[in-house]
Formats: C-alpha cells, sequence, structure tokens
C-alpha cells in the first residue's frame, strides 16, 4: 500500500472542484489544492479577508503587502477578480453562496462533526478565524487530512473528542488512504490508494465503513 | 466649511480616554493603521477594550499597542500566530481578557452596530463552545445563535485616499473590516495614503461615505 503525499490529496481534491465552481481553500493543507486546478478549468478561489478570484502566487520581489489571502500570504488577483469588505465575506460564506471549501482538521466524526479549531488542552489559547463560518457556510464542506494521527489513531471517530467546529457538516473527507462520503447512513469510500484493500482500510479507520466499487485514485 | 481632515497624527487620536472601545481596522498587516496606532501609543490611554481580527503580530501596530500595556480585553476571531508573542505573553500573564468570536459573527456583530441592528440569529457555531450559554433558536429547518452588535467609542482605520468630507477608498484587501468599523463606531478615525480635493475620488468608486467618518489623517505613505 503506498500512501499519498500531500501533494497527491491535493490532486485528488482538485479533481473534484468543477469548472465555475467558487470555493474556498482553508489555511495550510488545503491551499496545495490551487495548484493542482488544471489550466483552462475557471475557478474562482474566495478569501475570507475580501477577496474573489485569487491568483497564483506573486513573483519575488513583486509582492504587495496590501494583496494577502486569509493565511495572510501575499497572492495576485485574476483579471476579473474584487475586493469586498469582511461583512460581505462572511455573508458569501454563510449565505451558501461558495460552492466547496476545503478544511483541515483534527477530527472528523461519522455524524459529521468536524474538530479543527480547538485541542481542548488547558494551556493553549484558542483561535477560530473564519473555519466556523465555513463549516456552516460552504455547500459542500470537503476535509483534507492524514487518515490517522501520528500515534496511528484514526481521525475518523464515531464522536469527536475535540470541540467542534459545526456540527454535522463535513460532506467528503480525502486522506492520504481514502476518500470517504459522509452520509445519513454512514461513511462511504469513494476510493482508495492504491494497493489498499478495503479489509486493511476497515481496520485503521475503526469506524464503521460502507464498501462501494472501488475507482482507484 | 466642513473639515474633517486634521493636521497630525496626535491631534486625530487626543480625545481617547482611558478605558474606551476601540475598533481596529486591518487584518494581519493589511489595513492595519499602525501610524493612528503609534499615535496612540505615545498618546497613553490605558485600559482600552481592542476589537481586531487578530491580536497582533510581531511587534508593530496593535502588538506594540498590547506590548505597550494599553489593552485590557482583545475581541478577536485569531489571537493565536506564529508572531503573536506579545499577545500570548500578556494573556498568559492574566494581564488580558480574551473574546473570541467566529471570524464572521465578528464581521456581522460589527455590521450590526453600524447598521441599527439590535442583535441577529446566525448558524455559525450553533451546537460549539463558543455559542455556550447563548440564546439558540430553530427557524425552519436550521439551527441559530443570538449575537449582538459590538458598539465601539472609536474606529481607527487605514484607507487610501480621503477628502475633506471623509469619503474613503481602499486599496485592495486593505479594506477588510475599514468599511464596517467605520460605521461602528461614534468617531471614526482614518489614516490616509493621500488626502484629496473634494470631488476627485470618482462618487461611484466611494466605498466608506464621509457620514461615517469624523476625521481624516493623510500619512502620506501606505504604512
Amino acid at each position: 500500500m503506498k500512501k499519498m503525499d500531500r501533494n497527491q490529496i491535493a490532486a485528488r481534491v482538485a479533481r473534484d472542484i468543477p469548472e465555475g465552481a467558487y470555493v474556498n481553500l482553508g489555511i495550510g493543507l488545503p491551499t496545495l489544492v490551487a495548484n493542482h486546478i488544471p489550466k483552462g478549468r475557471e475557478v474562482l478561489l474566495h478569501s475570507e479577508n475580501g477577496v474573489l478570484g485569487v491568483g497564483p502566487k506573486p513573483a519575488a520581489g513583486t509582492e504587495d503587502e496590501d494583496l494577502i489571502n486569509a493565511g495572510k500570504e501575499p497572492v495576485t488577483l485574476l483579471a476579473g477578480g474584487s475586493f469586498f469588505h469582511h461583512a460581505d465575506s462572511f455573508g458569501m460564506i454563510r449565505g451558501r453562496h461558495l460552492d466547496f471549501c476545503v478544511l483541515g482538521a483534527f477530527q472528523v466524526a461519522v455524524n459529521g462533526d468536524l474538530a479543527n479549531w480547538h485541542t481542548g488542552a488547558p494551556d493553549a489559547i484558542p483561535a477560530v478565524g473564519g473555519a466556523m463560518d465555513l463549516a456552516v457556510g460552504a455547500k459542500n464542506v470537503f476535509v483534507m487530512m492524514e487518515h490517522l494521527t501520528k500515534s496511528g489513531e484514526s481521525k475518523l471517530v464515531e464522536r469527536c473528542s475535540y470541540p467542534i467546529t459545526g456540527a454535522g457538516c463535513v460532506n467528503r473527507v480525502y486522506t492520504d488512504l481514502a476518500v470517504i462520503d459522509i452520509k445519513a447512513d454512514g461513511l462511504h469510500v469513494v476510493d482508495m490508494t492504491e494497493g489498499l484493500e478495503f479489509e486493511e482500510l476497515q481496520r485503521l479507520t475503526g469506524v464503521p465503513l460502507i464498501r462501494r466499487e472501488a475507482i482507484r485514485a | 466649511m466642513i473639515n474633517k481632515i486634521v493636521p497630525s497624527l496626535e491631534q486625530a487620536v487626543a480625545d481617547i480616554a482611558d478605558g474606551s472601545t476601540i475598533l481596529i481596522g486591518g487584518f494581519g498587516g493589511a489595513g492595519m493603521p499602525s501610524a493612528l496606532i503609534g499615535a496612540l501609543i505615545a498618546q497613553g490611554a490605558r485600559g482600552l477594550t481592542v476589537v481586531n481580527n487578530n491580536a497582533g503580530n510581531g511587534d508593530t501596530g496593535l502588538a506594540a499597542l498590547i506590548a505597550a500595556k494599553q489593552v485590557r480585553k482583545v475581541i478577536c476571531s485569531f489571537p493565536r500566530q506564529a508572531d503573536s508573542h506579545h499577545f500570548d505573553k500578556a494573556y498568559r500573564a492574566g494581564e488580558l481578557e480574551l473574546e473570541l468570536v467566529p471570524q464572521g459573527t465578528l464581521a456581522e456583530r460589527i455590521r450590526a452596530a453600524g447598521a441599527g441592528i439590535g442583535a441577529f440569529f446566525t448558524p455559525t457555531a450553533y451546537g460549539t463552545q463558543l455559542a455556550e450559554g447563548k440564546e439558540t433558536r430553530r427557524i425552519e429547518d436550521r439551527d441559530y445563535v443570538l449575537e449582538h452588535p459590538i458598539h465601539a467609542d472609536y474606529a481607527l482605520i487605514k484607507a487610501d485616499r480621503g477628502d475633506r468630507w471623509g469619503n474613503l477608498t481602499y486599496r485592495m484587501t486593505a479594506r477588510n473590516f475599514g468599511p464596517i468599523m467605520a460605521s461602528a463606531a461614534k468617531c471614526t478615525i482614518a489614516q490616509v495614503r493621500e488626502t484629496v480635493e473634494l470631488g476627485e475620488i470618482d462618487p461611484e468608486l466611494v466605498v466608506t461615505p464621509g457620514i461615517y467618518v469624523k476625521r481624516v489623517v493623510g500619512t502620506g505613505a501606505t504604512t
């Protein structure tokens, strides 16, 4: 079995984002998805700080401190892009105008609960940013994460032990092992990484999975 | 003649009293009114409640205001960052109160204050720790949390161009919280890169109409 690396997961997510989609990519791992959207496919990236039509990273020396993304990294603006204030930006999110958001996660529960903002550790300084708005607002909430923690525990869980970001909000999870849909009747395996058998994925995941005619990634 | 342009940063912030609630624009460094914050540090008002998306980055702007121990409480969505050391230190020392608000709720609470809304129901944070103790309601098939506006004594914002009536334009993502903060404070003070004559800003392109702005101060620089 060959685990997918970060770029392979990002490429797998990008495959599911169609022409014309309005998409918000969360800070960290999800930002990689932008690099894998095929040239010629028009996808509009939204950033919480008031941009539609986020373009690629600027060439060294051409960064502008007034043109950044939600991760506070310098970006560019595509022709046709636009700027707006923060209340409008979150109105777009909450008002169900975004087709997709892609978020990282600590845990996702079988009922679609998402935990990605706070470990709950007593000495941790919590920070939430726009995660709770995206979780309830986007039409499709995709999660991109490693399947297992560093100590080998499944991040897909019966019930989140970390404080949740949103209740029942996740539609699909992309991991280094599989793509899994979260539906009312359970977790449906959409596809698995090369060489991984369903039984092995089930063993690693712990919570019950529903087998489906596997389409290999 | 109306003239909201004030000649110096010092004069712009001179009357800010101890204990004021201040909306400070900016998302990270973009739109951060660093010149006004610098003047506020020199002015010395203490016990401030500050509303910003973050809780300061690096050693300048809001971070410097926190380092100067002028802030009693921060209302923000994302305090913890790689370079938020001044906030982290003050928070861990118990010198600072934190009210953590989801970013969209923060923006809407500010907008609501400026728009005369008494409170609003939002789906954000329903069922999470950040909604604990708050009134909730099921409306049709969705659950909502009741949130209240954030009114403020002052707003310090950074805009690109401004005229003597207080009309403002912004530059790219430096707009962020500026327009909504301008509407939500009793006294909005804008630092602008450039002050211009009335009519020089195309009225179609005015982002913040002057009715929301009390003072405009030119900095001649983008910082």
